[in-house]
């Protein structure tokens, strides 16, 4: 699916990615943890083409594509989806219409007609259901005056409505009630497939209680310093991540 | 975030889509302006000798006035004499269909996207459509005089409803009210005159769709609506012009009176030559608009799309005179490259429980300047007077200016006048999320720019409301990306 290799950026001249290597395949879930700063959400946006990050070396393979090479929009139209750690508002575009741009665009990319607005309005209606949030939501702007849970079950809604093959969840749980953590789980859960891998950056392993990962890594300074399975979560959530970064100055 | 955003200057830099000439040979006054010239347009649409004197009379005012100098705009030094006030197109065909009118003006309007067969059969729009000076095409005309209904240009008002004419023009907007009006009085060569009689709610929208189309000439519309008691009417008016390396002058003039219990929409969508990504070029649009709630419970409400023009001066104002009555104004104004547009709104409050709502949202892009101007003013007998008014400024670049010059003038102690205004800027964060979703930048814009203004877009008809969203699209294309 996904194929980083050693994946180096920096914001305005600040080394932030430091060599990430990682190796996604089809229809699994990497969980990406690690303290705060170690570059999570980085990873995140770099993969995703945010421009305020400049990518100083390494590969990104998608698909077998380049993905380095793509802009933004291309590849969420291959298929990559990024939940924002912070969606952001657009005032007075509905999310309806907001979708119905997005959802076109990427069907077009995909050699797959319009839907027209019957088929987009069932379409809508039946993903809707997996976040529980009300439909009134669809009529409302763009994220505008949602709760912090409304916005990332909103996340979790678009990721349904755009099908992709890669999604990334930038620490999608932030913020949530245990209830609100158990809906997005159960929306993202519910989209796990054979074809459909899922990254996810999360500082704590209390999502993934609910979203069980086939590997965790953790992120530490710019690079992956450990990698296991969910067992290696756990084990930070009872140790923390101090003995993470003492063993990093051991080795260093 | 980067300083200078390529994303911005992209947007910022796109070119006029409408920009061709159609070759309709023109009959033109002499370049220049004097009494003869006055006297030659008179002549020219064999106007009575009370419209000649009305002319020549606004011509004396003129020539002792000056161009008001208190905009915030930077205009160039006009020359009037270099102008010419009158061209027509050679023929004025009297039209019974859609099949004598002038096939190279139909394909004019076909490469516009407004065909006038198309809006005859889909929306139902009555068009008086005019080419440069003269109108040449009036549809539906038959289907509204069954009502009563007066829909034809200012020119066959004149000689076949000259009372009425004689009785409003000038009543709302007098000849020496300002420079320009002053200018338009004496050499306006054709408008609309709309007449709605008592109690009668037309049917459908109507329509008039403008365009420059003869180099060095000035248009001069007028135009005139007249809503007697308890009528209503929605008025459209949109406009593209080709593209000019000179600049061409527009001083228009819109009188609208409501009598008791009427009710005016006036909706503009305007898209003249804005000149190039350098600043060439480009239409100055010097426009005074004004209608007068004369009776009781009326109601006046004026909704502005303005995207185009080099120099934009308008402020479509509303003088509250009934007791009870509403003034209206929703404008979105977009500048791009070297545009620069000063406009906004005039509520003058007479009557008593008097109401005025203001909703301005400037949106300015490349190295353009956007000012909101407005005035309200509460007299001392407009007891329980009310104005809200919410002044929006969008900044796409940091190249950009945005203005807001609001005046108040309360002179009754039971009036309530509110205010806001906000300033922003098109966040690279919201491009960025409608691109992670699959939307390019320039779309992204088009959508984040139509949210923005939606609450004035959605006071357009259906069909209008399209072409403006389309219309904001087109004008900040290239600005970002």
């Amino acid at each position: 699916m996904i194929e980083i290799n050693e994946l180096k950026a920096s914001v305005e001249g600040k080394e932030i990615l430091r060599g990430i290597s990682l190796d996604v395949k089809p229809g699994e879930v990497h969980a990406i943890m690690g303290p705060n700063g170690s570059g999570k959400s980085t990873l995140a946006s770099v993969l995703a083409g945010r421009e305020d990050y400049d990518v100083d070396g390494g590969s990104v393979h998608f698909l077998g594509n380049d993905l380095l090479d793509m802009a933004p929009e291309d590849r969420a139209r291959e298929g990559i989806f990024l939940a924002f750690q912070y969606p952001v508002e657009i005032p007075g575009l509905s999310t309806t219409n907001f979708l119905k741009s997005a959802v076109n665009k990427v069907r077009e990319h995909r050699g797959l007609p319009k839907l027209d607005a019957v088929k987009f309005l069932k379409l809508l209606k039946e993903k809707i259901k997996l976040v529980e949030i009300d439909q009134d939501l669809l009529s409302r702007s763009v994220n505008e005056g949602f709760s912090g849970g409304e916005k990332k079950r909103n996340e979790v809604f678009q990721m349904a409505m755009l099908d992709p093959k890669l999604a990334i969840l930038d620490e999608t749980d932030s913020g949530l009630d245990i209830d609100a953590l158990k809906i997005v789980a159960n929306g993202v859960n519910s989209l796990r497939s054979p074809e459909r891998s899922f990254i996810i950056v999360t500082h704590y392993q209390r999502l993934l209680d609910f979203i069980q990962p086939d590997y965790v890594h953790v992120l530490y300074n710019g690079r992956i310093v450990k990698s296991g399975t969910k067992e290696l979560a756990l084990e930070l959530e009872e140790r923390g991540y101090d003995w993470i970064k003492e063993e990093q100055k051991e080795t260093a | 975030m980067p300083k200078t955003d390529p994303i911005l200057e992209q947007i910022t830099s796109s070119d006029y889509k409408y920009g061709f000439v159609s070759n309709i040979e023109s009959e033109k006054a002499p370049k220049g302006l004097d009494e003869d010239t006055v006297r030659f347009i008179s002549a020219k649409k064999e106007e009575p000798e009370w419209m000649l004197e009305w002319r020549l009379k606004a011509f004396r005012a003129w020539k002792e006035m000056a161009p008001p100098k208190w905009s915030n705009l930077d205009i160039p030094e006009i020359n009037f004499q270099d102008i010419i006030y009158y061209s027509a197109p050679k023929k004025k065909p009297k039209l019974e269909s859609l099949d004598e009118v002038d096939p190279e003006l139909l394909d004019t309007f076909n490469r516009l996207g407004i065909s006038l067969e198309e809006q005859k059969r889909l929306t139902g729009v009555a068009v008086d459509a005019v080419l440069d000076s003269v109108s040449v095409a009036t549809t539906f005309r038959e289907k509204l005089g069954e009502l009563g209904i007066i829909f034809c240009s200012m020119s066959e008002a004149v000689k076949d409803h000259p009372d009425l004419v004689r009785k409003y023009i000038g009543s709302v907007v007098p000849a020496r009210d300002n420079f320009y009006s002053a200018l338009n009085s004496a050499v306006f060569s054709d408008g609309s005159f709309c007449y709605i009689p008592k109690g009668v709610r037309c049917p459908m929208e109507l329509s008039t769709y403008f365009r420059i189309n003869e180099a060095n000439t000035g248009q001069f519309e007028r135009t005139l609506i007249v809503a007697e008691e308890g009528s209503y009417v929605s008025y459209l008016e949109g406009c593209t012009a080709p593209m000019r390396d000179e600049n061409q002058l527009h001083a228009a003039v819109v009188e609208i009176h409501a009598a008791k219990n009427a009710e005016v929409k006036y909706s503009t969508v305007q898209n003249w030559y804005p000149g190039d990504k350098k600043g060439k070029g480009g239409i100055y649009n010097f426009v005074t608009k004004r209608g007068i709630c004369a009776g009781a419970n009326s109601k006046i409400s004026w909704t502005q799309v303005e995207t185009g023009s080099a120099i934009t001066w308008k402020y479509p104002s509303c003088i509250l005179k009934g007791d009870n009555s509403i003034g209206e104004f929703y404008s979105v104004a977009v500048t791009n490259n070297f545009q620069q547009a000063d406009t906004g709104t005039k509520m003058t409050h007479l009557g008593k429980n008097t109401k005025s709502r203001i909703v301005s949202k400037g949106i300015s892009a490349g190295k353009s300047q956007n000012s909101y101007r407005g005035q309200v003013e509460i007299s001392p007998r407009a007891s329980n007077s009310r104005n809200y008014s919410q002044c929006d400024s969008l900044l796409l670049g940091d190249q950009c200016g945005a203005h807001t010059f609001p005046y108040l003038d309360v002179k009754n102690k039971t009036a309530n006048v509110e205010h806001e205004a906000t300033t922003s800027k098109i966040g690279e964060d919201q491009i960025f999320y409608c691109n992670q979703r699959g939307i390019d930048t320039e779309e992204a814009v088009a959508l984040i720019v139509n949210g923005y203004a939606k609450e004035v877009l959605k006071q357009l008809p259906m069909e209008f409301a399209v072409e403006a969203q389309k219309l904001l699209a087109i004008s900040l294309e290239g600005s970002v990306g």
